[in-house]
């Protein structure tokens, strides 16, 4: 591909390689002015690769890099920024006791006549025009540790602006912001665009990309599969596309559940957070549990699962009323939990697969204290092979996974100490199309097995796709238990803006 | 040797071993007198009692926390030992009992109130230094406990076909504590713990408990390591083992354990501590005074951190 005049980024045939494995091999990116491009591939299919280099943090091997009729040779972070390429970070990467104008400015911090003399009231007018002129309503002095993620990430394209960027990078924006905060910064985009500002933006959320791009780029495996505008793809052919193999049936079918009550909550409060949830969850059953963001989810799988305290209400298990105090209580009676933070909550980083799957049942392959490591490595093989965790081998460390094998791995965990009722608590979360396929079908070998499964997700399809019934929750309170077959996302969504 | 070499999965610690053989070989050309059973029995000896704080304080690191009063448990638990151990008193077991559970009691309150204060280690331990330095003072009235029986001073000054107890303790507990970190249950929580301890406790481990197990442990260490040294000195000394947490913590961080914890060996502290022992031992031979020593020593240790960060890196 030659250069073209009028583009605003234009990358050629970009390679870099680790250790002999090609992460990126001959990419191409086309950005113009007030454009969305979505960057789109699976987890390792180079996509961080490429954005790293772009801003500056890796150097490729090969390729050309031009902005505008510059061409960005041997950039670091400090060159990209001044050139005018910002990035927004998944993990928001603010200061948390600094103000949010000296979060904006930091690193190039107003003063006045004296050059290292802060000149607060300056910066202050400043980060408040900008966040006027963005729409949002957030008060220049206010702590960044008070503010939520929504809020931070507003701060963060703040300071893009201030920096005047020409071309901003969002990795995942909306993976941790509600519904209602996707739609301001959508329209926060809509206005950059009319700036004539180029964003590359990379999300797993197949509606939303369609929603806000107008181009398309796909990665697969560190390859460039190819560029199409938003409009001449579908669904569909985008994931065959990323995935490179066809999926039809993105859901298995469901197969009805047993009748028996496996766990049954009554009336669960927990003062200020959630109040008077009552449901029961049969064997074989997938029960959904749908809401906004903040609407207590989370906090009620917490509480049955003895990471929090409940003020009052009762959790039966398998008829036997139970007062779960710690998660290791929990485990024992045979409550799996499956964190939506998985990088928190779900693995230990330094220790291996095989380490990771056994730690909840550790007790099983031990005698008197002592650890019989045969007996571990046959039931850790197996579980890779069952889950299909795509790793060298059970001594490989978790933290060296993708996220989709990060999460087969804690699931994997989680079995392993045979539970009786699963909660997975966003299984699908920033993992990719193909790795979210095999866990629906996880979800469902489950459930053949007997085991009853609540499912916290705020993906509606996924919802709609796999459950039984489904809970739906609003500012900690329920607002409806709908069947599958009379349920629809409008509905859904009705109920949780209740 | 080459067991050790080819099990080592840890750059860090393949790292500090080629440093300890390197540092080893030159002293042995530079001084042919550090090569001699003589010399490296000496050394051993004068390890044992450092290497055995840092086996302790490595559990309580690699759980993500700190020990600072393994110096001052060490004077406690040797005033505790020299007072039983008066010839023709009581018999040698009791002022070995005693000791290493006064230890283990301090290393226990430690524990408690980190667990149910949620404190920092690193404040607790802070105040447990002062605390039992006060105790070992008060326990002393002030002075040397000395005149203690033979079979108590034969631990750190007797020998077993010819091999100095010291030594003989040192191997022992080195298992031990080898096989406690890498093939029981605990070690596995251990290291869980200071990987992640949120999901540690998620996945249902008890985490107070593990680190209530460390801080005791190590106590219990300091404890031994108290009756080592009082027995090798023939006194119980109220001002004995100040410092001594920062050798102990110096050993484990050379040897690779990481101060965010999660990471650690027993084989890479003990290549620490020999590593320490050589050098002084070392620069001794070379006629280098006590001044320069410690220059050299602080350099190690932050050589050795470097060494192991940029081994992360790669």
């Amino acid at each position: 591909m030659t250069r073209q005049p009028d583009q605003l980024l234009q990358v050629r045939n970009l390679s870099k390689s680790f250790v002999g494995v090609k992460a990126l091999d001959q990419v191409q990116l086309d950005l113009k002015k007030g454009e969305v491009h979505a960057v789109m591939g699976e987890n390792g299919a180079g996509k961080s690769t490429f954005m790293k280099i772009l801003m500056g943090l890796l150097s490729p091997d090969s390729g050309e890099i031009w902005l505008e009729s510059e061409i960005l040779k041997n950039a670091d972070v400090n060159e990209t920024l001044k050139r005018g390429i910002s990035m927004i970070h998944q993990e928001m990467l603010v200061v948390p006791e600094l103000t949010v104008a000296q979060n904006i400015f930091l690193g190039r911090e107003k003063t006045n006549w004296l050059p290292f003399w802060l000149d607060d009231a300056h910066s202050n007018a400043q980060a408040e025009a900008i966040l006027q002129q963005m729409g949002v309503d957030i008060a220049p002095t206010t702590l960044l540790k008070h503010l939520s993620v929504a809020e931070m990430q507003m701060v963060e394209i703040a300071k893009a602006i201030s920096n005047n960027a020409k071309v901003i990078i969002m990795d995942e924006p909306t993976s941790a912001i509600s519904d209602k905060e996707v739609a301001t910064l959508f329209k926060i985009i809509k206005d950059l665009k009319q700036q004539g500002v180029g964003i590359l933006y990379i999300s797993h959320k197949m509606d939303e990309i369609f929603q806000i791009s107008d181009t398309i780029t796909v990665l697969r495996d560190g390859q460039y599969i190819g560029t199409k505008p938003a409009s001449d793809l579908d669904q569909p052919t985008l994931i065959s596309m990323m995935v490179g193999r066809e999926i039809t049936n993105l859901f298995p079918e469901i197969v009805p559940s047993k009748d028996d009550v496996v766990l049954s909550v009554k009336q669960l409060t927990r003062q200020g957070v959630f109040s008077d949830i009552t449901f029961e969850v049969r064997k074989g059953e997938v029960l959904g549990l749908a809401g906004l963001m903040g609407a207590g989810r989370t906090e009620v799988a917490r509480a049955i699962f003895g990471l929090d305290r409940y003020d009052s209400g009762e959790i039966q298990l398998n008829g036997q009323t139970v007062r779960v105090q710690s998660p290791a209580e929990a485990i024992a009676l045979g409550i799996g939990y499956v964190s939506e933070d998985r990088k928190g909550l779900g693995f230990i980083p330094a220790m291996t697969i095989q380490d990771n799957i056994t730690l909840s049942s550790l007790p099983q392959h031990a005698k008197a204290g002592w650890v019989m490591t045969d007996s571990e490595a046959t039931v850790a093989t197996r579980m890779m092979q069952n889950l299909r965790i795509k790793a060298t081998g059970a001594a490989q460390k978790v933290s060296h996974l993708s996220g989709g094998n990060q999460q087969k791995v804690v699931i994997a965990k989680v079995l392993q100490a045979a539970p009786d009722v699963v909660i997975l608590d966003e299984p699908t979360r920033g993992i990719d199309i193909g790795a979210k396929f095999e866990i629906y079908k996880l979800i469902n070998d489950l459930t053949a097995q007997g085991i009853a499964v609540v499912m916290i997700s705020s993906e509606l399809p996924e919802i709609l796709g796999l459950s039984h019934r489904i809970l739906v929750l609003s500012k900690g309170k329920q607002t409806a238990l709908l069947s599958t077959t009379e349920a629809t996302q409008d509905m859904i969504m009705k109920f949780a803006m209740q | 040797m080459n067991t050790i070499l080819a099990r080592s999965k840890n750059l860090g610690q393949y790292g500090i071993f080629g440093a300890f053989v390197v540092i080893c070989l030159g002293l042995a050309v530079i001084n042919p007198q550090f090569m001699t059973v003589s010399n490296w029995t000496i050394i051993i000896t004068q390890v044992s009692i450092n290497a055995l704080l840092a086996f302790g304080v490595t559990f309580v690191i690699i759980t993500g926390g700190i020990d600072l009063s393994l110096g001052s448990m060490v004077a406690v638990t040797g005033v505790v030992a020299a007072s039983l151990a008066h010839p023709d008193t009581y018999p040698v077991i009791v002022p070995i009992g005693v000791g290493v559970l006064s230890g283990v009691a301090m290393g226990a309150l430690n524990g408690l109130v980190i667990t149910k204060s949620k404190v920092p280690p690193f404040i607790v331990t802070l105040g447990m230094m002062t605390i039992g330095r006060g105790l070992a003072l008060i326990l002393s009235k002030g002075r040397p406990i000395s005149n203690l029986s033979d079979s108590f001073n034969f631990i750190g000054g007797g020998s077993v076909l010819g091999i100095p107890f010291p030594i003989l303790i040192l191997v022992v507990f080195f298992i031990l504590c080898t096989l406690l970190l890498k093939k029981t249950v605990l070690g596995r929580y251990i290291y869980a713990v200071g990987g992640n301890e949120q999901a540690a406790t998620a996945s249902g481990i008890r985490v107070n408990k593990v680190k209530m197990a460390v801080y005791t442990l190590c106590g219990g260490l300091a404890g031994l390591a108290g009756i080592l040294l009082t027995a090798r000195i023939t006194t119980g000394q109220p001002n004995a083992g100040a410092g001594f947490e920062l050798d102990a913590i110096a050993a484990a961080i050379i040897g690779g354990t990481s101060t965010s914890g999660g990471t650690g060996t027993m084989t890479g502290t003990l290549i620490g501590a020999l590593l320490i022992g050589v050098i002084s031992n070392g620069l001794d031979l070379l006629n280098v005074t006590s001044y320069y020593q410690q220059v050299v020593m602080g350099a190690i240790i932050i050589g050795a951190v470097v060494l192991d960060s940029w081994n992360q890196k790669k």
